[in-house]
């Protein structure tokens, strides 16, 4: 039996700021799990980084708490600059 | 994803439920409030995610469903994989390599969203093998010619698109994703059997014989791929309340056939159902009746290549397992002597 | 630059070489879609196949170009009975198991690299454009057979054994990298390309600590079998050819 970890992939694109989830794959360790992540996930000029993180590395908030976690945002939109209106004729607002 | 959700306010790691599916109960009173927040989200359109409560049988019918179409990926990659040492020129040989490779890919992306559901992807090979899974019974017929490789791109992967697509909509997050990606690859899967059959439609007598033979070896069974006729298909409904399956078998067997006569019309060739006709009142074509005989035969195990596609896949498994012990085996030494310094 | 008759045929020889070499290997690759250990390596098998087939079409191209009564990279590939193929031996010899199949990957990914290296700075500004490129796929190609080689060979004892007999199999084909034949002197004066036993030293110092490194032993190098370009192959590229070539032969009206 094949016990070989499980990754989870993350690719830059060429023109991307940020490293984004692109799935996942098995590999006994981080070197071949890049080799793999790169065969398998960049043949169409998808990316120009790779990171591999090991899926059982990865620690999500608990979706039960979605409520806990996420209400205090609500209500609270003057932190969004499209609260605040923008009087005509002014610039560099 | 695999997640370990982690609950910040109470400090402990929550797990996936250990219990057999078919034990646990559909959900229990203390279950109410996340039934609740299940159906609100299927309800709006929110992804179910790997750390989210799920009703045990959601969980039980995506793990099939998503592994069923994983294997047939990997199974998928035999009857094409067949033509590449024989393929005519080296841009058809290359092309449908990129082809064939990206189909592993497919099944790749398949049993990584399966494992989210926690399953592994060597217990559920395991059970390919063992005859626990199916795979689409399409990869059961045989690839006879190179034109075959011409029907399976235009008529198995033209069908596969229309199965596909409205599944990058399904409920559950990892799997819409993983056929988002899917989608995008399989494109090109379509245009490049089509390119195939025009050459050879418009090629010398041989080739349009070659083509037209293909073409009446394939239909039918292409039609069975989207499953038994409605009023036979069993859980379809829940399916479809889960946000798994969002069409009917039988509306989407319409839509390929509506969409295909064009495409034989235009090739020159023709579709091998006499009762084939444009029915004006529906809008829509009709057509001839499926032998489903054949396709249950060929679900239960008794098509033309069967027998060979999973002893194919039986000896990869049985002759790479030095392999995988080897990887294993390096990594650990590695780590233990990392450990060690 | 206008190249003598004799410098014509030196380069189309040695071009076909590295050709036909890339595309046996990458045919024989291909019978590992679909049945490698592991999907990931049906994945990695088929981006070297196809890198290497891509090299193969570009070579046979710049052959055609300079020689068009060759006429396509196709009629190259498809048209040519055993004799007329120069490829090195080491390409040939059947896929085996999965250790021979990755030895002989990694014994010709090094030889490759150094002779793609040099052909980036080849005079021919054909060669150098085409080995720009193709030096980087090789130098992936040649990271991933180390890797695994490394793995494999010190991996279990079985993984281990089989990957010494591959290497004891593939051992005796490895002289014929280095053979200079006749034409290669004037190319090399040229800086069209480097002489073949000019890279036996990088490559063997590659190999020798790649093996150290898999804990595997090398063979003592012998006298090289008689080769692809003398035309002397094994058995083995008859029955690769006649299935790569039959449907080209079967249907020589046909286009497809």
């Amino acid at each position: 039996m094949n016990d070989a970890p499980l990754w989870e992939v993350f690719i830059r694109s060429q023109h991307g700021l940020a490293h984004k989830h692109v799935g996942s794959l098995h590999a006994a360790d981080a070197k071949l799990a890049l080799l793999n992540a790169r065969d398998a996930y960049t043949r169409r000029n998808e990316g120009v980084s790779i990171w591999v993180v090991r899926a059982a590395d990865i620690h999500a908030s608990d979706p039960r708490e979605e409520d806990t976690l996420f209400e205090s945002p609500k209500g609270k939109e003057f932190r969004h600059a499209t609260f605040f209106p923008t009087p005509e004729g002014v610039k560099n607002l | 994803m695999h997640t370990n959700a982690t609950s910040a306010t109470e400090g402990d790691a929550s797990k996936m439920p250990e219990q057999a599916p078919e034990q646990a109960p559909e959900h229990s009173p203390e279950q109410a409030p996340e039934q609740a927040r299940f159906e609100r989200q299927l309800d709006q359109g929110i992804p179910i995610e790997s750390a989210d409560w799920m009703p045990a049988a959601y969980r039980k019918t995506l793990i099939r469903q998503i592994s069923q179409h994983a294997h047939s990926e990997i199974v998928g990659m035999l009857p094409e994989g067949n033509w590449l040492t024989r393929a005519p020129t080296l841009e058809r040989k290359s092309i449908l390599l990129a082809k064939v490779q990206d189909e592993a890919g497919h099944g790749l992306y398949l049993y990584s969203a399966a494992e989210t559901l926690g399953v592994t992807r060597d217990a559920m090979t395991l059970d390919l093998l063992a005859r626990r899974a199916k795979y689409s019974s399409i990869f059961n017929y045989p690839t006879l010619s190179w034109a075959d490789i011409g029907a399976i791109g235009w008529l198995v992967d033209g069908a596969a698109i229309i199965n596909q697509i409205p599944l990058c909509h399904c409920s559950y997050g990892p799997y819409a994703r993983a056929m988002v990606r899917i989608c995008k690859e399989e494109s090109f899967h379509q245009r490049q059997g089509f390119a195939i059959m025009t050459v050879l439609a418009r090629g010398t007598r041989e080739q349009q014989d070659m083509a037209q033979d293909a073409l009446n070896r394939w239909w039918w069974p292409v039609l069975m791929m989207f499953g038994p006729p409605d009023h036979e298909s069993t859980n379809s409904d829940q399916s479809m309340r889960w946000g798994i399956k969002l069409h009917s078998n039988d509306e989407l067997r319409q839509r390929m056939v509506d969409q295909t006569v064009p495409q034989a019309q235009f090739l020159g060739l023709s579709i091998p159902d006499e009762q084939l006709a444009w029915n004006e009142a529906r809008g829509r074509y009709d057509y001839g009746a499926i032998d489903w005989d054949e396709f249950r035969r060929v679900v239960n195990g008794d098509g033309p290549c069967n027998q060979e596609r999973l002893a194919a896949r039986q000896r990869a498994w049985d002759e790479g397992a030095w392999v995988r012990e080897a990887l294993e085996a390096h990594a650990q030494k590695q780590a233990t002597a990392v450990a060690a310094a | 630059m206008a190249m003598s008759s004799e410098a014509v045929v030196a380069r189309r020889e040695r071009l076909l070489q590295l050709a036909d070499s890339n595309l046996i290997l990458a045919q024989q690759l291909t019978a590992w879609c679909g049945h490698a250990p592991m999907i990931e390596e049906d994945l990695a098998q088929a981006n070297v196949a196809l890198d290497l087939l891509g090299q193969a079409r570009q070579w046979y191209r710049l052959v055609c170009a300079s020689e068009p009564e060759f006429g396509d990279e196709d009629r190259l590939a498809m048209l040519r009975d055993v004799a007329q193929w120069r490829n090195l031996l080491l390409c040939e010899i059947a896929n085996g198991d999965f250790a021979q199949t990755l030895v002989r990957q990694a014994l010709y990914d090094e030889f490759h690299v150094v002779l793609l290296t040099a052909l980036v700075a080849s005079s021919d500004a054909g060669i150098a454009e085409i080995a720009a490129k193709a030096v980087k796929e090789a130098r992936y190609h040649r990271l991933r057979s180390a890797d695994l080689l490394v793995r494999l060979g010190d991996g279990t004892s079985e993984s281990h054994a089989r990957c010494q007999r591959a290497l004891d199999r593939l051992w005796p084909h490895v002289a014929e990298l280095f053979v200079d034949h006749e034409g290669d002197a004037l190319l090399a004066a040229m800086g069209v390309a480097p002489l073949p036993s000019s890279l036996e030293e990088t490559w063997g110092q590659a190999v020798g600590t790649l093996a150290r490194k898999a804990t595997l032993t090398l063979g003592a190098v012998a006298s090289a079998r008689a080769g692809g370009r003398q035309k002397r192959h094994t058995e083995h590229l008859g029955f690769l050819l006649a299935e790569m070539q039959f449907m080209q032969r079967s249907y020589p009206e046909a286009t497809w």
